[in-house]
C-alpha cells in the first residue's frame, strides 16, 4: 500500500520535473528568438566606417540560460520566499560566471565564492519550499500593524520620521563635512522632497478625487515661471512670490478644470496631457515673456530671511561667524522644502477629515450618488484641481529659487509621468505610500550613480545611469504584477466609531474621471 | 384623499423623448404629503425615467414638476412662478420649487428630494459611517466655513461633525447596523446595502424620498424589515415616499396611493384596492390585447365580487 503511494508520489515528482524542463526549454527558445537581433549581433563601424556585424554568442547563451533556469526554478518552487531565494542565488551565480568570463580583474576566489553562494541560495530555496507549512490569514507584518501596539508605533513613527528628516542635514554635515555632505543633502534630500511634495499635491487630484491628470507638471511650471518672472521683473521676495505662485497655479488649475468637467477616463487623461504640452509649448514660443528655450537666468537666490548666502560681508557665513561654504544655502533649502512638503501633507490630512475631502473620495467612488446627495460635483472637482495645482505651484517656485534658472526643458511630459508613477506606485490616496514611492523612484535613480563597482564587471564604458529607464520600467512591471494597487493598497477611513479598520483595496474605487 | 387635498409633488404633462422614442407621454399625477405613493408598471414602462426627471438626472422634454416643500401650493402661485422663469418661490402659503428647472444636486440640497438607485450606489470603499457623513455634506460644508475655517481649526466644525455622527448612529441603530459602522459599505450583505442606501438618503433630511425598487432582490424576511423601515420613515420623520416597486406585497401593504403607468402613459391612479381591481392594470400586467379588455373586465368584475 505504502509502496504504491510512494510510487505515485515519485511519478508526480517526475511528471512535474518533465513539465518544468519542457516549459523552461520553451522559455529559453522564446528568449533566443526575441533577443537574437539585440544580443547576438552587434554592428560596429570598421576602419572604412562601414558597419560590420560582430557575433556575440556568449551574450545570447547567457540570457537564454538565465531565463530558462529562472523559469525552471519558478516551476519547481511553490512559495514566494523560496522563489526569491532562488532568484537571488541565480543572480549570484550569473555574477560569478559573468565575472569569470568578462572581467579581467576577477580573482578565482571571487568567482568560486559567488557561484558557491548562489548554489547554496538555490538549495536553501528548495529547502524552504519543502519545509514550508502553508499558513492562512494575514502575514506577521500585517497582523502587527493591526495590533494596538503596532498602531501606536505607526502613529509615533511619523514623528520619529519627521525628527530624522530634521536631523538629516546636520548629521550628514557632521559626518562627511561641508564638501562631502553636499551631494547627499542636495541630490538625495532636496530632490526627493521636491518629488514627495509634488506627489502629495497630485495625490489630491488623482488619489483622492480620482481624476487622472497627466499634465501636472504644467502647474509646477506655472509656479516656477511665476517666481522667476515676478522676482526678476518686480524684484519681489520669495516669501511674497510663494503665495502668488500658488494662487496663479490654482487659477490655472481651475482653467484646466472647466473644460474637463464632463470628461472621464481616457478623455480626461488626454486633455490633461494636452494641457501640459500647451503650457510647455507656450513657454518655448512666447519668447517676449519667457525668453523661450534659453530660459530665465539670474533669478534671485534664496535668502535667510533677507540674509544672503553669498561669500560677502553681512552674508550668512559672515553673520554667524562660520567659514564660507555653499552648504548652508543647501541646508536652508532642505528645511524650506521640508517645511513646504509637510505643509502639503498637513493640509491634505486635514482636508480628508473635512467635508470637502470626503466629497472628493465619494466622487472617486460614485459621482452619480454624490449628486443625488446634494453635492455640487462641479465645485468639488474644481477645488480638487485648484488645490492640487496650488501645491504644484509652491513646489515650482521652490524649484526656481533653488536652481536660480528655469527653462522649459525642466517641465516636459517625463516629469508628469514620474510624478504620476510616484502616486500610482505609492498607492493612490496614501500619503505615506507616496512618500515611500518618491524615495524609491528618485532615490533609486540617484543611487544608480553610486554603483561604480559595476564598472569592474562590465568595463569602464559602462554607465549604470543609462539603464535608468530600463530599470524603472522593469520595476513598474514587477510592481503592477505583485502589488497592482501600490505599496500601501488599503484605505484608511477618515472617521470611525470604535476602531479605524483599514478598507481593503477590493472595495475602493479608482475613479472613472 | 391627501394627494388631491394636499399635494406635495404635482407632475403635470410630463413628456420625455429620447430622439424618436417617447419614454413618457403626457403623464400627470400627484403625490400627497405624508403618503407612500407607489409608481408601478410593467418592465420598460418608464418608471425610472419619471424618477430621473423628478430628481433632475434628466431634463424633461416637456411638463411641469411643481414641488411644494412646505405649505400648500396654490395653483395661482405655481402659475405665477412658472411665468417668472425662477426656480423657486417662497410664497406665504408655502415654498414652491419647479424641479424641471433645477440641476440634480440642488433638487437634493434645496428642494429636499432624495433618491436611491435601482442598482445600489453606495460608496463601497468608504465605511458605513462615512457614507452617512458624506450624505450630510451641505450642512457640514457650511459648518466648516466652506473648508477655510475648518482647515484653520476655528469655528464649530468639530461639534457639528459629532452631531452628524450622532445622527448617523441613531439611523444605524434603527436598522440594526450600528455594529458594522466601521466596515466598508461594499462588505455588507445585499439586503443591508439596500437599507443603508435608504438611510443614507434619509441623512439629507428629505421632504420627499424617492426609492427605485427598494425590495428588489430581498428575501421575505428582509422585505418585512424594509416595510417596517419605510413606515417608520413616513410616520416618524415626516417624510413622504415615492417608490417604484415590482413586489406587490410591498406595494399593497404599505402604500397609500398607487399610480400605474404603461408605455409612458398613466393607466390607473388611486388607492391600492382601486388599482388592484382596475381591469386596465390587469390587462397591462397580464398582457391582454385591447380587444380582449372588455372580456377580461367582466371576468375580473366577477372575481372582484367574490373577494
Amino acid at each position: 500500500m505504502s509502496a504504491a503511494v510512494s510510487e505515485q508520489k515519485d511519478d508526480q515528482a517526475a511528471g512535474r520535473m518533465a513539465k518544468a524542463l519542457r516549459e523552461s526549454a520553451f522559455a529559453g527558445l522564446v528568449t533566443a528568438g526575441l533577443s537574437f537581433p539585440i544580443l547576438a549581433l552587434r554592428a560596429e563601424p570598421d576602419i572604412r566606417n562601414q558597419l560590420q556585424l560582430q557575433p556575440r554568442w556568449s551574450w545570447l547563451v547567457t540570457a537564454v540560460l538565465l531565463v530558462a533556469s529562472a523559469r525552471f526554478l519558478a516551476l519547481m518552487l511553490d512559495t514566494v520566499r523560496a522563489r526569491a531565494l532562488a532568484a537571488a542565488g541565480l543572480l549570484l551565480c550569473a555574477f560569478g560566471f559573468g565575472s569569470a568570463w568578462f572581467s579581467p580583474l576577477a580573482t578565482a576566489s571571487l568567482i568560486g565564492g559567488t557561484i558557491l553562494a548562489g548554489l547554496i541560495c538555490i538549495g536553501a530555496g528548495f529547502f524552504v519550499d519543502r519545509s514550508h507549512i502553508r499558513k492562512s490569514g494575514p502575514g506577521l507584518l500585517a497582523r502587527f500593524a493591526a495590533s494596538p501596539a503596532g498602531q501606536t508605533l505607526t502613529s509615533s513613527g511619523a514623528w520619529v520620521g519627521i525628527g530624522m528628516l530634521v536631523a538629516f542635514p546636520l548629521v550628514m554635515l557632521g559626518w562627511l563635512g561641508p564638501a562631502g555632505s553636499l551631494k547627499w543633502i542636495n541630490n538625495y534630500g532636496v530632490q526627493i522632497l521636491i518629488f514627495v511634495m509634488l506627489g502629495w499635491g497630485l495625490n489630491i487630484v488623482v488619489g483622492l478625487a480620482g481624476l487622472l491628470d497627466l499634465g501636472y507638471v504644467a502647474f509646477y511650471a506655472v509656479g516656477a515661471y511665476s517666481y522667476a518672472l515676478l522676482a526678476t521683473t518686480f524684484g519681489l521676495s520669495f516669501w511674497i512670490c510663494l503665495p502668488l505662485a500658488g494662487i496663479l497655479a490654482a487659477f490655472w488649475g481651475i482653467m484646466l478644470g472647466f473644460p474637463v468637467l464632463r470628461l472621464r477616463g481616457d478623455y480626461l487623461a488626454l486633455v490633461t496631457l494636452a494641457f501640459g504640452e500647451i503650457i510647455y509649448l507656450v513657454l518655448i514660443n512666447w519668447v517676449d515673456l519667457t525668453n523661450g528655450e534659453a530660459g530665465i537666468s539670474s533669478i534671485p537666490r534664496v535668502t535667510f530671511f533677507g540674509v544672503t548666502f553669498y561669500d560677502e560681508k553681512g552674508g550668512f557665513s559672515d553673520l554667524f561667524g562660520l567659514p564660507y561654504s555653499p552648504i548652508y544655502r543647501t541646508i536652508f533649502l532642505f528645511y524650506l522644502i521640508l517645511f513646504l512638503a509637510l505643509l502639503t501633507n498637513f493640509a491634505t490630512l486635514r482636508l480628508r477629515r473635512l467635508p470637502i475631502g470626503r466629497a472628493w473620495e465619494a466622487l472617486r467612488e460614485d459621482e452619480i450618488a454624490c449628486r443625488s446627495l446634494g453635492i455640487n460635483t462641479v465645485n468639488t472637482k474644481l477645488t480638487a484641481f485648484a488645490l492640487g495645482a496650488m501645491f504644484g505651484g509652491f513646489a515650482g517656485s521652490f524649484f526656481a529659487v533653488r536652481q536660480g534658472f528655469v527653462s522649459p526643458n525642466s517641465f516636459t511630459f517625463i516629469e508628469s509621468a514620474t510624478i504620476l508613477s510616484i502616486v500610482v506606485l505609492g498607492g493612490m490616496g496614501s500619503q505615506i505610500g507616496v512618500a515611500l514611492a518618491a524615495v524609491v523612484m528618485i532615490g533609486g535613480t540617484e543611487l544608480l550613480r553610486e554603483l561604480d563597482f559595476l564598472k569592474q564587471l562590465f568595463g569602464q564604458g559602462f554607465d549604470p545611469t543609462q539603464y535608468r529607464m530600463l530599470i524603472f520600467g522593469l520595476a513598474m512591471v514587477v510592481m503592477m504584477i505583485f502589488r497592482p494597487r501600490g505599496f500601501i493598497s488599503t484605505r484608511s477611513p477618515s472617521i470611525f466609531l470604535k476602531e479605524r479598520k483599514a478598507v481593503s483595496s477590493e472595495f475602493v474605487g479608482q475613479g472613472s474621471g | 384623499m391627501r394627494w388631491q387635498t394636499d399635494p406635495l409633488l404635482q407632475v403635470e404633462h410630463l413628456t420625455m423623448r429620447f430622439g424618436g422614442l417617447v419614454a413618457i407621454d403626457d403623464l400627470s399625477f400627484t403625490a400627497g404629503r405624508g403618503d407612500i405613493t407607489a409608481l408601478i408598471g410593467p418592465n420598460g414602462a418608464g418608471k425610472t425615467t419619471v424618477f430621473n426627471c423628478i430628481t433632475g438626472f434628466y431634463k424633461p422634454t416637456e411638463g411641469r414638476l411643481a414641488f411644494a416643500r412646505t405649505g400648500i401650493a396654490a395653483p395661482a402661485g405655481v402659475d405665477a412662478l412658472t411665468n417668472t422663469g425662477a426656480r423657486f418661490a417662497y410664497e406665504p402659503s408655502g415654498d414652491i420649487y419647479l424641479l424641471e428647472r433645477m440641476p440634480d444636486f440642488e433638487i437634493s440640497a434645496q428642494a429636499r428630494v432624495a433618491r436611491t438607485f435601482q442598482n445600489i450606489r453606495l460608496f463601497a470603499g468608504m465605511t458605513v459611517l462615512e457614507n452617512l457623513v458624506v450624505a450630510q455634506h451641505n450642512p457640514l460644508m457650511q459648518a466648516s466655513g466652506w473648508t477655510v475655517m475648518g482647515l484653520l481649526g476655528i469655528g464649530g466644525y468639530a461639534r457639528r461633525e459629532s452631531e452628524a455622527v450622532d445622527k448617523a448612529k441613531s439611523w444605524l441603530d434603527s436598522i440594526g447596523l450600528l455594529e458594522r459602522a466601521d466596515d466598508p459599505a461594499g462588505d455588507l450583505p445585499y439586503g443591508d446595502q439596500r437599507r443603508l442606501e435608504i438611510i443614507r438618503a434619509m441623512c439629507t433630511d428629505p421632504v420627499l424620498l424617492c426609492l427605485d425598487e427598494p425590495a428588489a432582490g430581498l428575501n421575505p424576511r428582509e422585505t418585512a424589515m424594509l416595510n417596517e423601515l419605510l413606515l417608520t420613515i413616513r410616520d416618524e420623520h415626516n417624510t413622504s415616499l415615492l417608490l417604484i416597486e415590482h413586489d406587490m406585497a410591498v406595494v399593497m401593504q404599505i402604500s397609500d396611493h398607487v399610480v400605474v403607468i404603461d408605455y409612458g402613459v398613466k393607466i390607473s391612479d388611486g388607492t391600492p384596492e382601486f388599482v388592484r381591481n382596475d381591469p386596465k392594470v390587469i390587462a397591462a400586467y397580464l398582457g391582454v390585447s385591447d380587444e380582449e379588455v372588455e372580456q377580461v373586465e367582466s371576468e375580473i368584475g366577477a372575481d372582484g365580487g367574490a373577494r
